[in-house]
């Protein structure tokens, strides 16, 4: 649970639930975000879950921390943590134009392509955040053998829907922008759609993902 | 019925339609986005008599250049703005915080803001654009917002609609107040960086340099020295937030910003003190002044009291 509060800025809480990164930690910290979110407590303006922290922004012309602060704490919470998101299936293509680190990891981890896409499928991951570009989900845990450290010099463009690897996480790329995972393969989908006006996200934070290999002449059916 | 709309003549360098932003999906990666400068925002609405959050067109250094086709209609311009309005035979010079009419085949040359960054065009009347999540507010690295998501581009129109027929002659005098010190409160990882650091971040000078956009603003100045971790685990971000880079350079998150980051945050800029931040052009120098919560929450009361005091002398 929640180890500290402190103010973030003159408009935002700080809560702090410990330095560690695993799923036990992250779904306290998605189960606190949705029960702050169905509270609705006045002055509110954005709650952003991570890993192991949660900031809470809210409208300092309404508000302010103590109050803010006050009104959390005194939420009552029932304790139990259920993993409450949903299974999302990703297609991926893995064709040497879209892999475009395969053999900078088979070098790093000293493992041949088949292997690393076997052990890369062979595994569900749970969804910690999304965010830094819009959508864009922080997946894990990468089997230990598939741990990478980022491109010594990151790419200017990464494409986008592409997958990417660093340390034991995995991401898609949901728009073109510069980044330095080492970049795996290409999903058709459309993780973030901003033509949705509701729900643009396919990914949220919590849920699981299974991804599977489809083939270029699949990936390209896809795309039309 | 004739329509009326701007033809776009010159972009400018970063035009957008803006308004209050959007709320409540950082966790999605999405930040607030939103006028850069509320309180020129706020202020040029007020002018216009249009609802608070009404739509404006913000520009950067170099604004756009319109021409105006239709019936007649009323605008203000608010920031620090060199602008001129060229009628059929005279050029007449602009004067920002007043309304203007434009005229059928009137040029409006949003020329640049002085010693500032942003300005800000309003009109009596509403532009035709698509809202997206309840804001119109372009966030381009989403691709959201009004416009598709993209800044103004060359020979586009902007339609308009609903003009006000009736002229008000409003009026503020303000200047925009130049400021060097910018009030910070403490960080959260203040301690990941060495004593002499710390002294340096609140003593000396720091430059904004070019690498600056409605994303951030990239500070050159003294390293500060961090003695802990240069990265953390990836966490929530909010504007005005100070992270220093491995590097050791400080860069302060603005309204686009990315809504999670991996460095520590050495401080966060008081909610007052942030539109004058903002328009605080690169190539000049701030200075951190360290600030507490209780006088921060002070601080902006008083922000706020100063906003609608001069929302009040509009005549």
């Amino acid at each position: 649970m929640i180890k500290n509060i402190s103010n973030l800025g003159d408009a935002a809480l700080y809560c702090d639930f410990g330095n560690d990164v695993n799923r036990e930690i992250n779904l306290n910290v998605i189960q606190f975000f949705k029960n702050i979110k169905k509270s609705n407590i006045p002055g509110i303006t954005n709650i952003t879950p991570s890993y192991n922290k949660l900031i809470i922004s809210f409208d300092l012309s309404i508000t302010s921390f103590d109050k803010i602060k006050t009104e959390v704490e005194q939420l009552n919470f029932k304790n139990e943590i259920v993993n409450v998101g949903n299974l999302i299936n990703i297609p991926v293509c893995c064709d040497n134009n879209f892999a475009l680190d395969i053999k900078r990891l088979e070098k790093l981890l000293n493992l041949d392509k088949e292997e690393i896409y076997k052990k890369f499928f062979s595994k569900k991951y749970y969804c910690y955040m999304t965010g830094f570009i819009a959508g864009m989900p922080f997946l894990g845990d990468l089997d230990g053998s598939l741990h990478a450290r980022r491109l010594d010099t990151p790419r200017v463009k990464v494409p986008k829907n592409s997958i990417g690897l660093t340390e034991q996480f995995c991401n898609i790329y949901t728009f073109e922008s510069p980044g330095g995972w080492n970049i795996i393969g290409k999903t058709p989908l459309d993780i973030f759609d901003n033509k949705n006006n509701t729900s643009p996200n396919l990914i949220n934070p919590g849920d699981t993902i299974s991804f599977f290999q489809i083939s270029k002449s699949e990936f390209e059916k896809k795309y039309d | 019925m004739t329509e009326n709309y701007f033809e776009v003549l010159r972009p400018g360098i970063n035009s957008t339609f803006q308004d209050n932003g959007r709320k409540n999906f950082y966790h999605i990666g999405i930040p607030f986005s939103g006028a850069m400068d509320n309180r020129n925002f706020v202020i040029a609405n007020a002018i216009s008599n249009n609802k608070k959050n009404s739509p404006v067109i913000e520009f950067a250094l170099q604004g756009p250049k319109l021409r105006y086709k239709g019936d007649k209609v009323y605008f203000n311009v608010t920031g620090d703005v060199n602008f001129q309005i060229l009628r059929k035979n005279k050029i007449e010079e602009g004067v920002c915080y007043q309304n203007l009419v434009l005229e059928n085949n009137d040029c409006l040359d949003l020329i640049s803001t002085n010693r500032s960054v942003y300005g800000y065009l309003s009109i009596n009347a509403s532009f035709k654009i698509d809202f997206y999540l309840d804001s119109c507010s372009v966030n381009t690295k989403a691709e959201i917002g009004a416009n598709n998501g993209k800044i103004l581009q060359k020979n586009q129109i902007i339609k308009i609609e609903n003009i006000t027929k009736k002229y008000s002659s409003n009026k503020l005098d303000y200047m925009v107040s130049k400021i060097e010190n910018i009030r910070v409160i403490k960080g959260p990882h203040f301690d990941y960086f060495s004593e002499t650091a710390k002294e340096l971040f609140f003593k000396e000078k720091f430059r904004i340099t070019k690498l600056t956009d409605r994303m951030g603003i990239r500070l050159d100045g003294p390293k500060i020295e961090n003695i802990k971790y240069t990265n953390i685990k990836s966490e929530g971000l909010v504007k005005g937030t100070i992270q220093i880079t491995a590097d050791g350079d400080p860069i302060v998150m603005l309204s686009d910003h990315g809504t999670i980051g991996g460095y520590p945050k050495i401080g966060v800029v008081i909610s007052a003190d942030y539109d004058k931040l903002v328009q605080i052009p690169p190539g000049s120098k701030i200075k951190f002044k360290e600030i507490n919560l209780k006088d921060a929450e002070t601080i902006y009361k008083l922000y706020e009291m100063e906003t609608r005091n001069l929302i009040s002398k509009i005549k």
